[in-house]
């Protein structure tokens, strides 16, 4: 170590510090790009298997729903169903990882405001599962054909659903204190209430209490405003589904902001 | 001038009810090597856990280039780098891709020159592209020294920069610790080892179960404490101390078995001097052993001394 070393220069700090979130997001998105293999062949094998079990297999076997073709109609069910996974996982592992390897020191040392923070990791989380639901799109669109009625409300859409999904996914991330704990939720949650939430059905095919049981089930606003913006068809008033989703939205921030005032499971 | 670092009433209690810290009052001066000196548990990473902000004080205030590190943690945070006690690092990381996050992370516009010389004056040019996995311990180490450096901090924390690790490196650390004061950086370390506070610092505090016991000049601790002896096995037993060596002020021990001779820095020895003045008297030596004060005695020294 006999190189001269660099003198510091002093510099005062901007109100914003934008270079801290971009640092976040590129590091984030850097991650992915490393496994980037992973992280497109994946959806793309599985919605392709998607559309050989339900499209083609059973699809054929099924009449259209509402004047859509059964194959075209579980894409943004499908897309939907990947939002919400990837979101959560990409946004809980974001910063459950630095937790587990002690690196989470330099961002609680950072000058570095709570906004700021979140703005990098749920950026990165939502850019990456937007991304993913574009080559789910990109993939039907080889098995099916697809309209999209409402373009700028689709992309608002999913703009929505991924930014509220890796805020949730971010504070599973906080809450988790073990890797079990970042697969529970959305096993235990997401992946029922999807499934059950119209991703491959319309609940108009329901019988009676099963159908009433669905209206409380949150996915099933999501999955139809989706499938609304594709083919101008909803089994649900789309006005609650985004009132719901504005909400759960409202709630995450929320839930962050008391996260980074108390410093829980962050700060002792 | 105003503190680089002023610490005022700092009290923690954890979660678990443990008081780490019992009100500690510190001013650490713009542009010296500070070292905390402290047994385990005493609350050192503590201390420097809450100035760097990773930690949240119970009581008290800290003032970092005379802003307030909670209230004001932005200001307070760009002056400061902090490496800390355990090696954590994102090992899927190239060297150059996790400082350069740090640097942004800190607000810092891009400097890739900078970096370069950072890295270079670290002797990790050529890891510059290596995964951080691929790293031995020793170069993780500087990892996370040039990592702490990258947003070019006027104070820098090191949490027992050399647990761990070898002898050269040790020394590498000493040397680069004070090229950056040498660089205007007022630094702040830990160590159990009184050793290290010695070679290192122009000031050292003593901390002992959230507790400061002292805070004083390095020059005038190592006067006051840096006891030693030597003993000498005597072939045949004395009566008395010879005459000849009465200036020395040596003490006979064990029915006059024993020659002690105590000195500290203050009273240099030249060992072999005293040796020649023992042959010139015919007296023997069957054996010679030396000790030093240990840390623990320094602390019943000094927790003796202060209450
Ligand atoms: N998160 C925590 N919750 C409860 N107690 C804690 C926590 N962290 C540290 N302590 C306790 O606070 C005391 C001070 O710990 P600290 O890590 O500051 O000591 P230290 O001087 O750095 O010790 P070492 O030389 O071993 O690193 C210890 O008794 C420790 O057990
Ligand atoms: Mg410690």
């Amino acid at each position: 170590m006999s190189a001269p070393l660099p003198r510091p220069a002093p510099f005062t700090p901007p109100r914003f510090n934008g270079h801290g979130v971009l640092a976040i997001y590129r590091f984030e998105l850097a991650r992915a790009a490393r496994t980037l293999i992973q992280s497109l062949v994946t959806p793309v094998i599985t919605t392709s298997l998607y559309f050989i079990v339900f499209g083609s297999a059973i699809g054929t076997r099924m009449k259209s729903v509402g004047g859509v073709p059964y194959g075209a109609f579980i894409v943004p069910g499908l897309m939907m169903l990947t939002l919400f996974t990837e979101s959560i996982a990409n946004a809980s592992f974001g910063i459950f990882y630095p937790k587990f390897t002690g690196t989470i020191f330099e961002l609680l040392s950072a000058p570095i405001s709570p906004l700021e923070t979140v703005l990098g990791y749920v950026g990165a989380a939502a850019t990456k599962s937007v991304a993913i639901g574009a080559i789910i799109l990109g993939t039907s669109s080889l098995f099916v054909p697809i309209s999209i009625l409402h373009p700028v409300a689709m992309v608002a859409l999913l703009l929505l659903t991924a930014t509220t999904f890796s805020l949730f996914g971010f504070i599973v991330g906080i809450w988790a204190k073990g890797w079990e704990q970042i697969q529970i939720i959305p096993a235990l949650i997401m992946t029922p209430l999807t499934f059950l939430g119209g991703a491959f059905y319309s609940i108009d095919m329901l019988p009676r209490p099963w159908r009433t049981l669905s209206l409380f089930n949150p996915v099933v606003y999501l999955i139809n405003a989706f499938r609304w913006s594709f083919y101008g068809a909803s089994d649900v008033d789309i006005r609650i589904s985004v009132a719901f989703t504005l909400g759960f939205l409202a709630v995450c921030s929320a839930a962050i902001a008391g996260i980074f005032r108390t410093g829980y499971r962050l700060k002792n | 001038m105003s503190p680089a670092i002023s610490i005022q009433r700092l009290v923690k209690r954890y979660d678990s009810g443990h008081v780490a810290l019992h009100g500690i009052d510190l001013e650490i001066q713009a542009g010296e090597i500070f070292a905390l000196l402290g047994p385990n548990g005493a609350g050192k990473s503590t201390l420097i856990n809450i100035v760097c902000g990773i930690v949240t004080p119970t009581e008290g205030r800290v003032l970092a280039g005379g802003r307030d590190v909670v209230r004001e943690y932005r200001a307070a945070r760009a002056l400061i780098g902090l490496v800390p006690q355990e090696l954590a690092t994102d090992n899927y990381e190239s060297v150059w891709a996790t400082v350069k996050f740090s640097r942004g992370l800190y607000g810092r516009s891009p400097n890739p020159r900078f970096l370069e010389s950072l890295l270079d004056a670290l002797s990790l040019a050529d890891k510059r592209d290596a995964r951080i996995m691929t790293l031995s311990g020793g170069m993780k180490r500087r990892v996370m020294i040039a990592k702490a450096l990258a947003h070019e901090p006027q104070i820098l924390f090191l949490d027992e920069p050399t647990a761990g690790v070898d002898v050269e490196l040790r020394r590498d650390m000493w040397a680069l610790v004070r090229r950056l004061r040498d660089q205007g950086v007022t630094i702040v370390l830990t160590t159990h080892y009184i050793e290290e506070a010695e070679q290192m610092a122009d000031r050292i505090g003593v901390i002992d179960r959230g507790s400061l016991v002292l805070v004083e000049d390095k020059r005038t601790l190592i006067d006051q404490l840096g006891e030693r002896q030597l003993r000498l096995v005597l072939r045949r037993p004395l009566d008395a101390i010879p005459a000849g060596l009465a200036d020395l002020g040596l003490e006979l021990r064990e029915r006059g078995d024993e020659l002690v001779f105590t000195y500290d820095a203050t009273r240099a020895i030249d060992v072999s001097a005293l040796l020649r003045r023992l042959t010139d008297l015919s007296i023997e030596i069957a054996d010679m052993q030396t000790r030093q004060s240990s840390l623990e005695e320094i602390f019943v020294k000094l927790v003796g001394r202060r209450s």
